[in-house]
């Protein structure tokens, strides 16, 4: 008995223990041997060589990595400040409605679902400069059709508004979750006290929400950091560098420069730093728990 | 914070009394109607334009002449290998759903119901919350060289594994919230009226966590269906999935925008059907492992 039930116990974590170092810890651990090196493939197999300082001078020469991270700073901060003040509006929103909710609920997990890719491509469409939809309307309306894609001053936000598109929803959900769980009897003893509207919104509903709020924003802005696949679509990064992401660059010196080592070291920067906002963001939620 | 969410979901409806007399307007029932259509809209579009001639497409006419034409060339044209990548989707999705339902339920099983010394568990949730907040762009690289020096590289086994891994964190954190809200008691019960341990985890504590196992298995499936990175770069043409090929297509032939949107629409349709057919575990599954 006694056996059996600490084998099964000893067994039961193995294959997750086993994938996990297999498939992550040991490619980490491969990452910081290829950031020193330089590999070159040759028939049959790799030849690895010890580079450290070859890899940095390429850091140091690498004329898209600044764009890249400005880049993605504000594609950051631009679409998770507008998800979370249309996701918040929309969650306070649809609260206030007496019918409707689940098939609300339903349209806003649509997005989310749907594969990224298909939405870099239909958005593609909507944004074709000859008969996408915005067009049609600019040029409906009497006004000159617009290159959303394709200059380099519109193209980030024509990025950041299908992002938030894509992702708003994400947002609600979270937060709509959060409305509905609000203490009815708070908030019924605010109103006879007399609070009014805004009173009863910035004083008692926000602060309740407050919580929830800083884990759908943490949540939020990471995976915004991992946004790839819409804007490999959309843009591939152009015109020039104007919407290049650090993700993408990374993609094209892996694959399309074939500079493994130095897209190791690349990597391992771009750890680090998710890593230091990671603790930052961390702290913040205990801040706003306590 | 978390029990506060989880209750949302039982009692719906709760504090909506605290909300309703702001929005009774017609002002509320606008703005929620434009959020709709800004969610629709654009699938509505794509929708038509995937039934259009390309005639149709440039001169936006309507009503239109709907054709399937689209589909049929998308699906069986010449050019198009699209079956094969719904294939390769398929077997990708299936096989790597499997096989993190059954590594992750054992594991958020074992760290539920064995003690584990502390460091164990945390070590191991640790790293995965750490492992899913990281660009998995980042190790596409490292997966690389490691699957060219074994052979893997270009086969589906390296795409399910892959998938199985980059599933694992999300999979083993909302199968470890399933578990916590089954009642010791049950197990114990049946650990004293003789059960074996491992028929105990099979026999009783497994079948009340079916609602997990659903919830998780959607999201897998879609989240390794959706998978475009490590697919992109893993596989060449042959083994290419379904949003490789979408991306190839929109590369290569930008001009076919029919064909595109058609493309588009296919690969949207597992989300839609899993999402109609599990939207209640779904929602849990979402707003569960993002408050937990």
């Amino acid at each position: 008995m006694e056996l059996v039930n600490r084998t099964f116990r000893h067994w039961s974590l193995v294959p997750a223990v086993l994938l996990f170092a297999v498939l992550t810890l040991y490619p980490t651990v491969n990452l910081v041997r290829m950031s020193v090196s330089t590999i070159e493939f040759t028939q049959g197999g790799e030849a690895w060589s010890f580079t450290p300082l070859r890899n940095l001078a390429l850091l140091r020469a690498d004329e898209v990595v600044p764009p890249a991270v400005r880049n993605t700073l504000l594609f950051v901060v631009a679409a998770v400040t507008i998800e979370m003040a249309l996701g918040l509006g929309l969650a306070l929103l649809v609260a206030g409605v007496t019918r409707g909710k689940g098939l609300i609920r339903t349209v806003m997990i649509l997005p989310i679902l749907v594969p990224p890719v298909a939405i870099g491509s239909m958005w593609k469409l909507l944004y074709n400069y000859d008969f996408g939809v915005f067009n049609q309307a600019l040029v409906a309306l009497g006004l000159p059709p617009a290159n959303w894609l394709g200059s380099t001053s519109l193209a980030m936000w024509s990025v950041v508004a299908v992002d938030v598109w894509h992702w708003v929803p994400f947002v609600f959900l979270i937060l709509f979750a959060a409305v509905e769980a609000l203490p009815v009897d708070v908030l019924e003893a605010a109103r006879v006290d007399g609070a009014t509207r805004p009173q009863l919104l910035r004083r008692v509903i926000l602060p309740l929400l407050r919580p929830a709020i800083v884990v759908a924003l943490l949540f939020r802005t990471i995976l915004a950091f991992k946004v790839f696949d819409e804007v490999y679509l959309l843009t591939s990064g152009g015109p020039g560098t104007s919407t290049e992401l650090i993700t993408l660059h990374l993609y094209k010196v892996f694959f399309e420069q074939n500079q493994l080592g130095y897209g190791a070291l690349l990597s391992l920067a771009l750890i680090a730093a998710i890593l230091a906002v990671l603790l930052v963001g961390g702290q913040g939620v205990r801040v706003a728990r306590a | 914070m978390s029990e506060v969410a989880v209750d949302a979901v039982e009692v719906p409806r709760r504090a909506a009394a605290a909300f309703t007399p702001a929005h009774r307007g017609v002002l509320g029932a606008a703005l929620l109607v434009l959020a709709l259509a800004a969610v629709l809209g654009p699938f509505a579009w794509i929708l038509t334009t995937s039934f259009k001639y390309q005639i149709a497409i440039y001169s936006g006419e309507w009503p239109f002449t709907p054709t399937l034409a689209n589909y049929a060339d998308v699906l069986f044209g010449r050019r198009s290998d699209f079956v094969a990548n719904v294939t390769n989707s398929l077997v990708v999705a299936s096989a790597s759903t499997a096989i993190v339902l059954v590594v992750a339920t054992l594991a958020a099983y074992s760290l539920h119901r064995f003690r584990w010394p502390r460091w164990v568990t945390g070590a191991l949730l640790g790293w995965t919350l750490v492992f899913h907040m990281i660009p998995v762009m980042t190790l596409i690289g490292p997966w690389y060289v490691a699957f060219r020096a074994l052979g893997l590289y270009d086969t589906r086994m390296a795409l399910i594994l892959t998938h199985v891994t980059i599933n694992l964190p999300m999979t083993l954190w909302l199968m470890r919230a399933f578990f916590a809200e089954v009642p010791p008691e049950i197990e114990e019960a049946a650990l004293v009226d003789g059960c074996r341990p491992l028929q105990a985890f099979r026999r009783v504590t497994l079948p009340l966590v079916v609602p997990g196992l659903i919830a998780s298995g959607i999201l897998a499936f879609i989240f390794s269906w959706n998978e475009f990175p490590i697919a992109l770069s893993l596989t060449s043409r042959e083994l290419a999935t379904v949003p490789v090929a979408i991306a190839r297509f929109a590369q290569q032939y930008e001009t076919q925008h029919g064909q595109m949107a058609a493309a588009s629409i296919i690969a949207t349709l597992p989300a839609v059907l899993l999402m109609a057919l599990g939207q209640r575990f779904i929602v849990r599954g979402l707003t569960l492992g993002a408050v937990k």
